[in-house]
């Protein structure tokens, strides 16, 4: 061992010349490196390599250490001019901190803004400490949260077993209801010399977002207060429960904290005690206006483990149901977006209203309407039932373009839209990449970065259509960037429903439910209606997932939502957080 | 012109509000007449006007694969469960709310069949793969959705009793998953037919049997007999020929072609 990293010293890494010594190992998936040289050789990458666009990070509990994972993309060098240049394999980048007791490791805030949040995540659900982070606290999770639910040793209040299924519900089925589980015997834990009567609630420090100094000098000669309003988490203009910690002077705001997780149930730790297909139903709930995509991304990220080939009608069929989820996501983006400007649940109604017929095709082929829970390793559930393909023809031929139409109508050229619309929420390409935002957003900014033509996956690089770009990078070119969206998913749909070939719609051989996995990781990423939608799957060749995480687009979007919403009014942040088109299942997860 | 956008877009709802109306009068029969019933709502571009459904007196005409929470089925004729408490449809379930009991016998043996069932549909959600994966097309998704009840316990703890339906429901709600099944069925029932024949065939006929033996009818044609005839002692015992017909191989014998 010693005498290989030996040999691999100098030479051999890479980048070494440039951090000497940054890099410890060249691993099969990825770049070890060490925790001290971190951040020297991320502000390399990004400024010499240009690896601009920190896509995601995660950690990983293994037995000898813990592991963060940084995946690194370049997307700056894409331009509107060239909007299908492909981009490489993400690099990987690892940084193992053996000491889990204390680990800690500089933060990349400073490098790449977007790791604001995950990192946050890391360390909320990990406990990895980010030196020099600006708000290291818990996100998902309450500040008085005790233990790291996502290591390996931390079990959950009713805990029964380490991995499904368990064993009490065959043969003798000895069944105990949750209720009858008292929680303070020996699943729960507390910590050392916990003592009720001694607890207080904590103290929640938010960043100093009372003191931001005012640089857009608002106010003028009025006296104004500083206030501190929280909005939510019952508010109508949150699309969930989700509170934004808002910093007001006057009605300009000056400081905004993004407050999230009341929907929080750790879906990456029940993922990682389900069996491998049990996730299927469970990847439904992240985001359930677009569980065909959330499916999509879990099953690619499986089938890259495993090596599984879904046949072509599969593909067609997967593609299909995609982009179909697509426009009902947009539609829905796009009524509500009206919703919280005040044109109460007319166009959120009439999104509605069309969703109601693709969720109809999706009951018709997969038996439920939200959560469809459709799609297998190798393949789709069941074939399409008779007729379904025309019925979807009918509806993409004869329905939509129409739809579409009363839409531009209704919306698109309606002046008080625009004018409360544009300008708002501007971010630059350079600050979307920076903040690592996804899909609509960032595309809006006029990033032309689209998973599909960038690393297609699938079948996607069979069809033929456009990347939707504005430059603007205000709210109204979101709202544009999706309603183009939608043509270009409709021009899919069309290619796919005419070329969708007969055949089987599983790899030949008898369904198995016990998915074998080779141990090993993957990261499956589809481009669903909200962004980079991933899943980052490590198996250790046992039946259910050693490490199981989800890259969010929504959540991971929402760390840009101060930067927008500084010097606006708090009626536009409402608009801000409606353009972001947050879900709050995936955001909490 | 400031203001053309938003009198186009109230034009847009105009018509709307409009086409609601006119859609309702131009509907023959109209769909208030002679009480409520179903409505199907599957084609699309057809789509006109008003979607609301005004449940529960109108009903949408429900999808055959729709599913809510499985039901078991018994055979119609004989009244006898096809469920042999294998346990798939429990190790199989994501949120575990299936719990089997397996039965036995009064020496204590256990039989092929469950002495109790229980699903708590409060937690199961709805996933179908319990079905998806019954070998013996046991275990169903039911269309009836209507379930609410005033408490968890024990109303929304289904126990064997609750959970049985006949093959007739079942064929009832998927006649197309029904009429595959049985089609299915037949098939493996007229190959069995088949091999059986091949196999009394060889006795009957003894000239015969070396050819036949060799290549219609591999030695392990009772081996493909679905597992659903299979008892448990029929499978210990199956077991115990298996590991018998191991060792034999491990020694050159010619007794492989019977």
């Amino acid at each position: 061992m010693a005498d290989t990293i030996l040999q691999t010293t100098t030479s051999e890494l890479p980048f070494a010349d440039a951090v000497p010594g940054a890099i410890l190992e060249q691993a099969k998936t990825g770049l070890v490196i060490a925790a001290d040289k971190l951040r020297e050789l991320a502000t390399y990458l990004r400024e010499q390599q240009g690896y601009d666009y920190l896509s995601m990070v995660t950690s990983v509990d293994w037995p000898q250490y813990l592991e963060v994972v940084y995946y690194l993309y370049r997307v700056g060098t894409l331009s509107p001019d060239h909007p299908v240049t492909l981009s490489p394999d993400p690099l990987v980048l690892r940084v193992r901190l053996p000491d889990k007791a204390n680990p800690e490791l500089p933060s990349l805030y400073s490098v790449w803004p977007g790791a604001d949040l995950q990192e946050r995540e890391v360390y909320d659900m990990m406990g990895i400490r980010f030196t020099d982070h600006p708000n290291l606290r818990r996100i998902l999770l309450w500040d008085g949260f005790e233990g790291w639910p996502l290591r390996k040793d931390y079990k959950e209040s009713y805990h029964e077993e380490d991995a499904k299924p368990f064993k009490s519900r065959h043969p003798d089925g000895k069944h105990l209801w949750a209720e009858d589980r008292v929680p303070w015997k020996d699943n729960t834990t507390y910590p050392v010399g916990w003592d009720p009567d001694l607890w207080t609630s904590p103290q929640v420090q938010y960043r100093k977002i009372m003191q931001v100094d005012d640089g857009n000098g608002h106010g003028g000669e009025f006296k104004t207060d500083r206030v501190l309003v929280n909005m939510g988490p019952q508010h109508p203009s949150t699309h969930g429960v989700f509170r934004m910690v808002v910093a007001v002077d006057g009605e300009n705001v000056v400081g905004l904290e993004p407050e999230i997780g009341y929907l929080h149930r750790c879906h990456e730790k029940i993922g990682e005690r389900n069996t491998y297909i049990m996730n299927i139903p469970f990847t439904d709930r992240l985001d359930y206006i677009a569980s065909m995509s959330n499916n999509f991304g879990y099953v690619l990220a499986v089938e890259k483990l495993t090596g599984i080939q879904a046949p072509e009608r599969a593909e067609y069929i997967r593609v299909i149901m995609a982009e179909l989820t697509r426009i009902v996501s947009h539609f829905i983006a796009v009524g509500f977006l009206f919703n919280d400007l005040g044109a109460y649940f007319t166009p959120a109604l009439y999104g509605l209203r069309e969703r109601e017929l693709m969720l109809d095709l999706f009951e018709a082929a997969a038996g439920s309407r939200m959560m469809c829970n459709y799609l297998r390793f190798g393949g789709v559930f069941a074939d399409l039932p008779a007729g379904w393909v025309e019925r979807a023809k009918d509806l993409v031929w004869n329905r939509l373009p129409r739809v579409m139409e009363n839409f531009e109508n209704l919306m698109a050229g309606n002046e008080i839209f625009e004018t409360r619309c544009r300008g708002v929420g501007v971010l630059t390409a350079q600050e979307a990449i920076a903040y690592s935002m996804a899909g609509p957003m960032l595309r809006a900014s006029g990033v032309p970065y689209d998973l599909r033509k960038a690393r297609p996956y699938s079948i996607y690089d069979r069809f033929e259509f456009d990347v939707c770009t504005r430059p603007e990078g205000d709210v109204w070119a979101r709202f544009r960037v999706r309603m183009d969206e939608v043509y270009q998913s409709i021009r899919i749909l069309k290619q796919a429903l005419d070329g969708i070939p007969a055949g089987p719609v599983m790899p030949p051989g008898k369904k198995q439910y016990q998915v074998r996995v080779p141990a090993g990781e993957a990261y499956g990423a589809v481009e669903g209606p909200k962004g980079e939608l991933g899943f980052y799957v490590v198996s250790d060749g046992k039946p259910n997932p050693y490490r199981y995480h989800v890259r969010a687009p929504t959540f991971i979007n929402l760390t840009s939502l101060e930067k927008m919403c500084i010097g606006h009014k708090i009626a536009d942040s409402v608009v801000i957080l409606g353009a972001i088109d947050i879900v709050l299942g995936e955001v909490d997860r | 012109m400031f203001g053309s956008g938003v009198l186009k877009g109230l034009g847009v709802t105009l018509k709307e509000f409009v086409s609601t109306y006119v859609d309702d009068i131009k509907k023959i029969p109209s769909r208030y007449a002679g009480g409520r019933h179903e409505l199907d709502q599957s084609s699309a571009s057809a789509q006109t006007g008003l979607f609301t459904v005004q449940y529960p007196e109108e009903r949408r005409k429900l999808a055959e694969r729709f599913r809510y929470v499985p039901v078991l089925i018994y055979d119609a004729g004989t009244g006898e469960d096809r469920c042999t408490a294998c346990g798939i449809c429990a190790k199989v379930c994501p949120p575990q709310c299936i719990w089997i009991v397996r039965a036995k016998d009064e020496r204590g043996k256990p039989m092929t069949k469950p002495a109790e069932f229980h699903i708590d549909t409060s937690i199961c959600m709805n996933c179908g793969l319990c079905a998806e994966f019954c070998p013996f097309d046991a275990i169903k998704m039911d269309h009836d959705f209507e379930i609410a009840a005033y408490q968890r316990m024990p109303s929304l703890l289904f126990d064997l009793e609750k959970l049985r339906v006949p093959t007739t429901y079942y064929a009832r709600i998927r006649p197309t998953d029904w009429a595959d099944e049985e089609a299915a069925r037949e098939a493996e029932k007229a190959e069995k037919a088949a091999k059986a024949a091949a196999k009394a065939a060889p006795a009957a006929r003894p000239v015969a049997s070396a050819a036949i033996g060799d290549t219609a009818a591999p030695p392990a044609t009772a081996a493909l007999a679905p597992r659903a005839a299979l008892t448990p002692e029929e499978i210990e015992r199956r077991k115990a020929a298996a590991a018998a017909k191991r060792a034999a191989k491990a020694e050159p014998s010619d007794t492989e072609s019977r």
